[in-house]
């Protein structure tokens, strides 16, 4: 394990005019972590993943990742060229609706093999055979490969999202309420792979949710947001046994005991 | 002996916002030490506190006041102030907890439950299945449980699976809160066993058992955390 972090994110504000999106957000993450954000509608998550996935400029503060050559670049400073290549390999971003991520009119296969062409790939027998496996990992069979998305359930779609951002072995990924949306039943499965595979990738992830049992199932550590302020964070199971900020005790004693 | 683990003027309060901000004071002023080789009991009536003591020694809970040191990979740490990643280090390395009940995890199956402390230290997967089916047979749940996950189980075969998990790797110092509360008298005498085995090969456990047979038959010492309460501090 490296002493140094993948990613460290230092006063990041955004404001969109007068109105606070995310207010003098800091933390560090390391690889093989998983960041739990968060908090209700409008509290500022979603503003803080898109400024650290550079799909938003913030309006102040600064986001430096450490690159495969083990250099960190500030991510704000690059170029857009840079930024993209960046997302293209080293990074995936899985969105709450898979139509967001997903080319929906051509087939699951190419869905995955895109992002392998992307990074130089170009044998067509290498690319179809790691996209079977990819599918496979997400429980999509074989003789599904050659359908749009649009042809899947949104249980299916959002594994098919999954397997087109890691087939590339991102280190990072960043989720937005990954099972949002989903039945229950269907979350649980979607968990459950996504656990297996952050653990067995070494992945290191940002997810999205408000949902605090995805929290504590996926995360080691995790980030109350409210108002665009972080008002906790820490290990996963201290924020949510033992919650000390108002407005984490509020979130917490509102869960539904099944 | 060496001490592993110092317990220094900690103090814990839950402050509860919800309801006007009222401030529910646990425990204070609790120092103790435990040392390799022995197990230490922490003994008192139920809400004296010793199962949030725990919980402040696996980093569980937050502490208000006071040091947890813990000798950690040839250095020492102090948990109640460390970051969360040193915490992580501390639990994959050098603290095993054995929680009152299992949380589990959908699809995993019992097996691989247990292994996976295991795992996460390095250890081969195959391997640590290997122990994980040894430990599993001792406790003597059934061997057409072990690929299913426990979510269904019993109450007693859930702690069984959890008491595997906790006993597998060779953490230096082991957490136990209750954990024969839900077991036949074959099982519990399988636990004084596995303690024992522990002791013998230089770990120091800390425990809460509310069964006196079983108290008796592991504690070198009890602690009690009546001592701690926080009324006694004005005193």
């Amino acid at each position: 394990m490296t002493d140094e972090p993948l990613l460290r994110v230092s006063a990041l504000s955004k404001f969109y005019g007068s109105r606070v999106g995310c207010d003098n957000v800091s933390f560090d993450l390391w690889p093989g972590e998983v960041l739990a954000v968060v908090g209700e509608s409008g509290s500022g998550k979603t503003t803080l993943l898109n400024c650290l996935s550079t799909r938003l400029l913030p309006s102040s503060g600064t986001a430096s990742y450490r690159m495969r050559d083990g250099q960190f670049r500030e991510l704000y400073r690059m170029s857009e060229a840079e930024r993209r290549f960046l997302m293209r390999t080293d990074w995936g971003f899985v969105h709450q609706n898979p139509a967001d991520g997903l080319r929906m009119t051509v087939s699951a296969g190419a869905n995955v093999g895109e992002r392998l062409m992307a990074v130089g790939d170009r044998h067509y027998g290498k690319i179809r055979a790691t996209a079977v496996d990819w599918l496979s990992r997400v429980e999509i069979e074989e003789d599904r490969i050659d359908d749009e998305p649009r042809a899947f359930s949104g249980g299916m779609r959002q594994r098919l999202q999954i397997a087109r951002n890691l087939v590339t072995g991102p280190r990072l990924v960043f989720m937005d309420e990954p099972t949002g949306g989903l039945d229950v039943s269907v979350q649980a499965r979607l968990l459950d792979l996504l656990r297996g595979l952050v653990t067995d990738l070494g992945l290191a992830a940002i997810v999205v949710t408000h949902d605090l049992a995805v929290a504590r199932l996926l995360s080691q550590r995790m980030m109350v947001m409210k108002d665009g302020r972080v008002v906790e964070s820490g290990l996963t199971d201290r924020v949510l046994d033992d919650p000390r900020a108002p407005y984490t005790q509020l979130l917490v004693s509102s869960i539904l005991q099944v | 002996m060496p001490t592993p683990l110092v317990v220094s003027d900690v103090a814990k309060s839950f402050t509860m916002h919800l309801r006007d901000g009222i401030k529910l004071p646990v425990v204070a002023a609790v120092s103790f030490s435990i040392k390799a080789g022995e197990c230490t009991v922490l003994g008192g009536p139920s809400g004296a506190g010793k199962s949030s003591i725990l919980k402040m020694l696996y980093g569980n809970y937050a502490v208000d006041e006071g040091q947890i040191i813990v000798s950690h990979e040839g250095g020492l740490i102090d948990l109640a102030n460390a970051s969360p990643r040193t915490v992580l280090a501390v639990r994959r390395q050098t603290i095993g907890y054995v929680s009152q009940f299992l949380r589990t995890v959908p699809r995993v199956s019992a097996l691989d439950v247990v292994a996976e402390p295991l795992v996460e230290r390095g250890e081969e997967r195959e391997v640590a299945r290997g122990k994980a089916r040894a430990l599993l047979a001792q406790l003597n749940l059934p061997e057409k449980l072990w690929a299913l996950p426990p979510a269904t189980f019993s109450g007693g075969e859930q702690q069984r699976v959890n008491i595997a998990r906790g006993f597998i790797t060779e953490h230096p110092i082991l957490l136990l809160d209750e954990p024969t509360a839900s077991l036949d008298a074959r099982n519990r005498d399988v636990v004084i066993e596995l303690i024992a085995a522990k002791k013998s090969a230089g770990v120091a456990l800390l425990g809460i058992f509310h069964d006196h047979d079983v108290r008796k038959a592991v504690a070198d010492r009890v602690i009690d955390v009546t001592a701690f309460a926080p009324g006694k501090l004005a005193a």
